[in-house]
């Protein structure tokens, strides 16, 4: 788990059975640092959620025109656990060479409202490298749940607040956050049912298990559009083009509710600015690209523009949004863990 | 009829010759996967992904979903051979199949395998091609309280795969609980029994356990035993099933396909049980369960046509409803998303040549794969024959390997150290790993679901006897322990069938 460049060595183990050779060669040459003449291996982005989730999505995404433009391989390794702080301490504390790379989503500006003990400093143990997109997101619930628009649920829900259910993706995902912001826009608090990622939450909705959630467009856009769950509304301050049918919060009755997920990419602190620039540089070049532009309207989102895809950009959303969040946070009263 | 126009267009996108091509492939490296310890399909298909992007779509697919299926088949032969199980799935067929190899019957044991596999993988393509749709419906009604049921019902049932005592293999399943709680709280991230171990935030890892518990502990057990030093097996009795054993594994084979159809459709956790719940069915109906433990070959047959059954129709929840029910089924979401596909109810619509070209591919598979393996059962047998001084460090080393290249993390291979000598003592003890490790792999998804439903209800127990599905399967697990744990019943029975004989 601590080391971060297993992918590279399974794919030797996978497709030739001469894998312990493979395993020691790989492992001593990664040691070296970064440089004048990085990329010179692989580089591992590592995601600190379940692959095939919406994070996961969008980092495979850019880590192809990423690779290109670097002229390395770049190996997409997902480290999952407690609301993507197991990943990102992992990072934190990983070689400051640039060849391990963090792709983190809104979820790094609560952690230190979340995590009591968390183990590592969003601030100060990472280079920002730029931010990627802002992931809208969508209230959806059971296809054969009451309420028909976003104030039929606001209604329900203020009146059934001890019965109705809310489904996330786990402590610290998106999905938790925006059910937070929904709970405080309503002053109401409701029975939370957690999840092991998207996929499963997303499962037991389409089943009728729990009542609805808040989730990204890259999870939910298919769903909605077969009419598989109810949507009500998205949390942005545009429609999006995928779904042109659904009403923005504000225009449904709630715009307290304004909440995208924004994605950012880091490098451990102390790695050398050079690295950093040669990162951001190909992060802008990758989200300049039409087909990365086109796969993400497809999943409801766009590329950030260029001058957000900087790591200044990043520094300065990242610190506004740890202000933001651990306020909301603190007046949700949700325990620290 | 459509669903012939439907099958047409599959098979003729099957068999393009590209996607021929990344048919074999898949299921070869998939089988390579399965065979070597420790590199799970998971591990490889997130690796391949980036690979696939300049592929079609439907090759892409094709060759990723080769890879998952190809690995349920390779998986067993290690833990026929040398009684290494790489997957869950595959320490079931290790109990018999094992047992089998070091009778000399290591042939007719792998052949039981691929050719159970096969018909089980055909089956199982039509049963996607006909009945995806309402099978995913219906595995929707599956909420967490009706998951907890099932689970219990398993580990129930799971007392069948002990060859002794019942009060032993009780205890196995709940030390496999114990240890399956290691590791991060799923709902609040509070790390449990770390004892301040970073390593061991993740949980225990499912193969440091495995190999331990049955491979090296296996190891541990033949070298006390001067005699079986000079080689595992010296005589192979025969290489290919002999018409009896063709007779025995008939039923079981089909057994095995039904039920795994059916569980494999079940998302969160129903693929983990299909193997083990036919073991213990296949022990059940047996006129000789004492067989069972002891080389039985309707328990590799039924087993392992299970698991490859309930590996093709996890894809049903996945083709029609755009919902995953493993970790594998997830990587292919973002496989679909990648190719510029939204993943969900639409694609069958949207792509028919996509989704029924999949279909076709996974039949062409799955002969692919029984062409591919019967041709190396001889091979795969003599290997048996090399002296053991030679091949147990050879065993050790290359599970050693397989641990390390899982997290590439030293802590895995002590784990598989200390397991190894767990398992040792508690062969010493009479106890079987077995149940233990199927405890180790439903424990926490046991604690996952129960919490999650009283959850739901709001802490309210009774959810689990008003539901109905749920209240079924928990009278089906009360049942099973009656049957399971009064001697007497049980005596009787082993008489009458005695006298039957």
């Amino acid at each position: 788990m601590t080391n971060l460049r297993k992918p590279a060595v399974r794919l030797f183990a996978a497709v030739a059975a001469v894998s312990l050779v493979a395993a020691c060669a790989e492992d001593g040459d990664t040691a070296s640092g970064g440089g004048a003449d990085y990329p010179d291996q692989n580089i591992t982005f590592v995601v600190p959620f379940s692959a095939g989730g919406p994070t996961d999505t969008v980092t495979r995404l850019i880590a192809e025109p990423m690779s290109e433009e670097l002229g390395a391989q770049i190996v997409v390794q997902n480290v999952e656990g407690a609301g993507g702080t197991v990943g990102s301490g992992e990072v934190a504390g990983a070689d400051p060479d640039g060849y391990t790379v963090l792709m983190h989503h809104i979820g790094m500006s609560t952690a230190p409202a979340l995590y009591a003990d968390l183990g590592f400093d969003p601030m100060a143990d990472f280079e920002m490298i730029g931010l990627v997109t802002e992931v809208p997101m969508t209230i959806v619930a059971r296809a054969d749940f009451e309420p028909e628009t976003l104030e039929d649920l606001i209604d329900h829900v203020s009146e059934n607040a001890d019965s109705v259910t809310l489904a996330n993706a786990g402590i610290g995902a998106a999905s938790h956050l925006c059910g937070l912001l929904f709970q405080d826009a309503l002053g109401v608090s409701l029975q939370e049912v957690p999840y092991e990622g998207t996929g499963p939450a997303l499962t037991d909705l389409v089943g009728g298990q729990v009542d609805f959630m808040c989730d990204q467009t890259t999870n939910t856009s298919g769903q909605i559009s077969a009419g598989e769950v109810k949507a009500y509304a998205v949390t942005t301050p545009e429609r999006v083009e995928s779904l042109p049918e659904l009403p923005t919060t504000a225009e449904a009755g709630l715009p307290e509710l304004e909440v995208a997920v924004w994605h950012g990419l880091y490098v451990p602190a102390g790695t050398p600015d050079e690295v950093v620039q040669q990162l951001s540089d190909a992060l802008v070049v990758a989200l300049a690209d039409q087909g990365v532009i086109d796969q993400l309207a497809d999943l409801g989102t766009a590329p950030v523009p260029a001058e957000d895809a900087t790591p200044e950009a990043h520094r300065a959303k990242l610190e506004e949004q740890i202000e933001t969040w651990g306020e909301i946070i603190a007046d949700a009263g949700v325990e620290q863990s | 009829m459509d669903l012939l126009d439907n099958l047409a267009l599959g098979l003729e996108t099957a068999f393009q010759f590209e996607n021929l091509l990344y048919c074999l492939l898949g299921v070869v490296l998939g089988t390579a996967v399965g065979v070597l310890p420790g590199i799970g399909p998971t591990a490889t298909i997130a690796m391949l992904l980036p690979i696939t992007f300049s592929l079609e779509p439907v090759a892409a697919l094709i060759m990723l979903a080769g890879i998952y299926y190809g690995a349920q088949y390779g998986g067993s032969t290690t833990a026929i051979l040398i009684n290494l199980p790489g997957e869950s799935s595959a320490a079931v067929t290790a109990i018999d199949g094992h047992e089998m190899a070091r009778q000399g019957r290591a042939g007719p044991a792998l052949a039981a395998a691929a050719l159970g596999s096969f018909v089980a993988g055909t089956v199982a393509t039509v049963v996607l091609a006909v009945f995806a749709p309402p099978l995913a419906r219906a595995a929707l009604q599956f909420g967490p309280a009706e998951y907890f049921s099932l689970v219990v019902l398993g580990l129930i049932a799971s007392i069948a795969l002990a060859r002794g005592s019942t009060l032993k293999a009780l205890a196995m399943i709940a030390l496999g609980v114990l240890l399956g709680t290691v590791g991060q709280d799923i709902y609040t991230g509070t790390p449990r029994f770390t004892f301040g171990a970073r390593e061991l935030y993740g949980g225990l890892d499912f193969v440091s356990v495995a190999v331990g518990v049955f491979g090296v502990a296996e190891i541990l057990r033949n070298l006390e035993n001067e005699k079986t030093r000079t080689a595992m097996v010296r005589r192979i009795a025969n290489l290919w099933p002999s018409r009896e054993d063709l007779r025995r594994i008939v039923a079981p084979v089909l057994r095995g396909t039904g039920l795994g159809s059916l569980l494999g459709v079940l998302p969160g956790g129903g693929h983990v049980l299909a193997s083990f719940a036919s073991y213990a069915v296949e022990k059940r109906v047996a006129r000789e369960p004492e067989r069972f433990g002891h080389g039985a070959i309707e328990g590799v047959a039924g087993p392992e046509s299970a698991n490859n059954a309930a590996a093709q129709t996890s894809f049903i929840p996945l083709l029609t409803l755009g919902l995953p029910a493993h970790p594998v089924m997830a990587l292919m979401i973002g496989a679909f998303i990648v190719q510029g596909i939204t993943p969900g109810p639409n694609v069958i619509n949207e792509q028919p040549a996509l989704f029924w070209g999949l279909i076709a591919s996974m039949w062409i598979g799955n002969l692919l794969l029984v062409m591919l393996n019967l041709p190396l059962i001889g091979l795969w047998v003599r290997m048996l024959q090399i002296p053991y001084q030679w091949l147990f460090p050879a065993i050790v080393v290359f599970a050693a390997i397989g641990t390390f290249s899982l997290d590439l993390n030293a802590f895995d291979v002590y784990a598989v150290a200390v397991f190894g000598v767990l398992g040792y003592v508690l062969i010493k003890c009479g106890c079987e790993p077995a149940p233990l490790l199927l405890g180790f792999v439903l424990g926490p998804l046991l604690e996952e679901h129960l919490r999650r439903a009283l959850i739901i209800s709001r802490g309210d127990a009774t959810v689990f006897l008003t539901r109905p599905i749920s209240a079924t399967l928990l009278a089906l697990a009360v049942v099973a322990l009656v049957v399971a744990v009064l001697p007497t019943i049980r005596r009787k029975r082993e008489e009458v069938f005695v006298e039957d004989d």
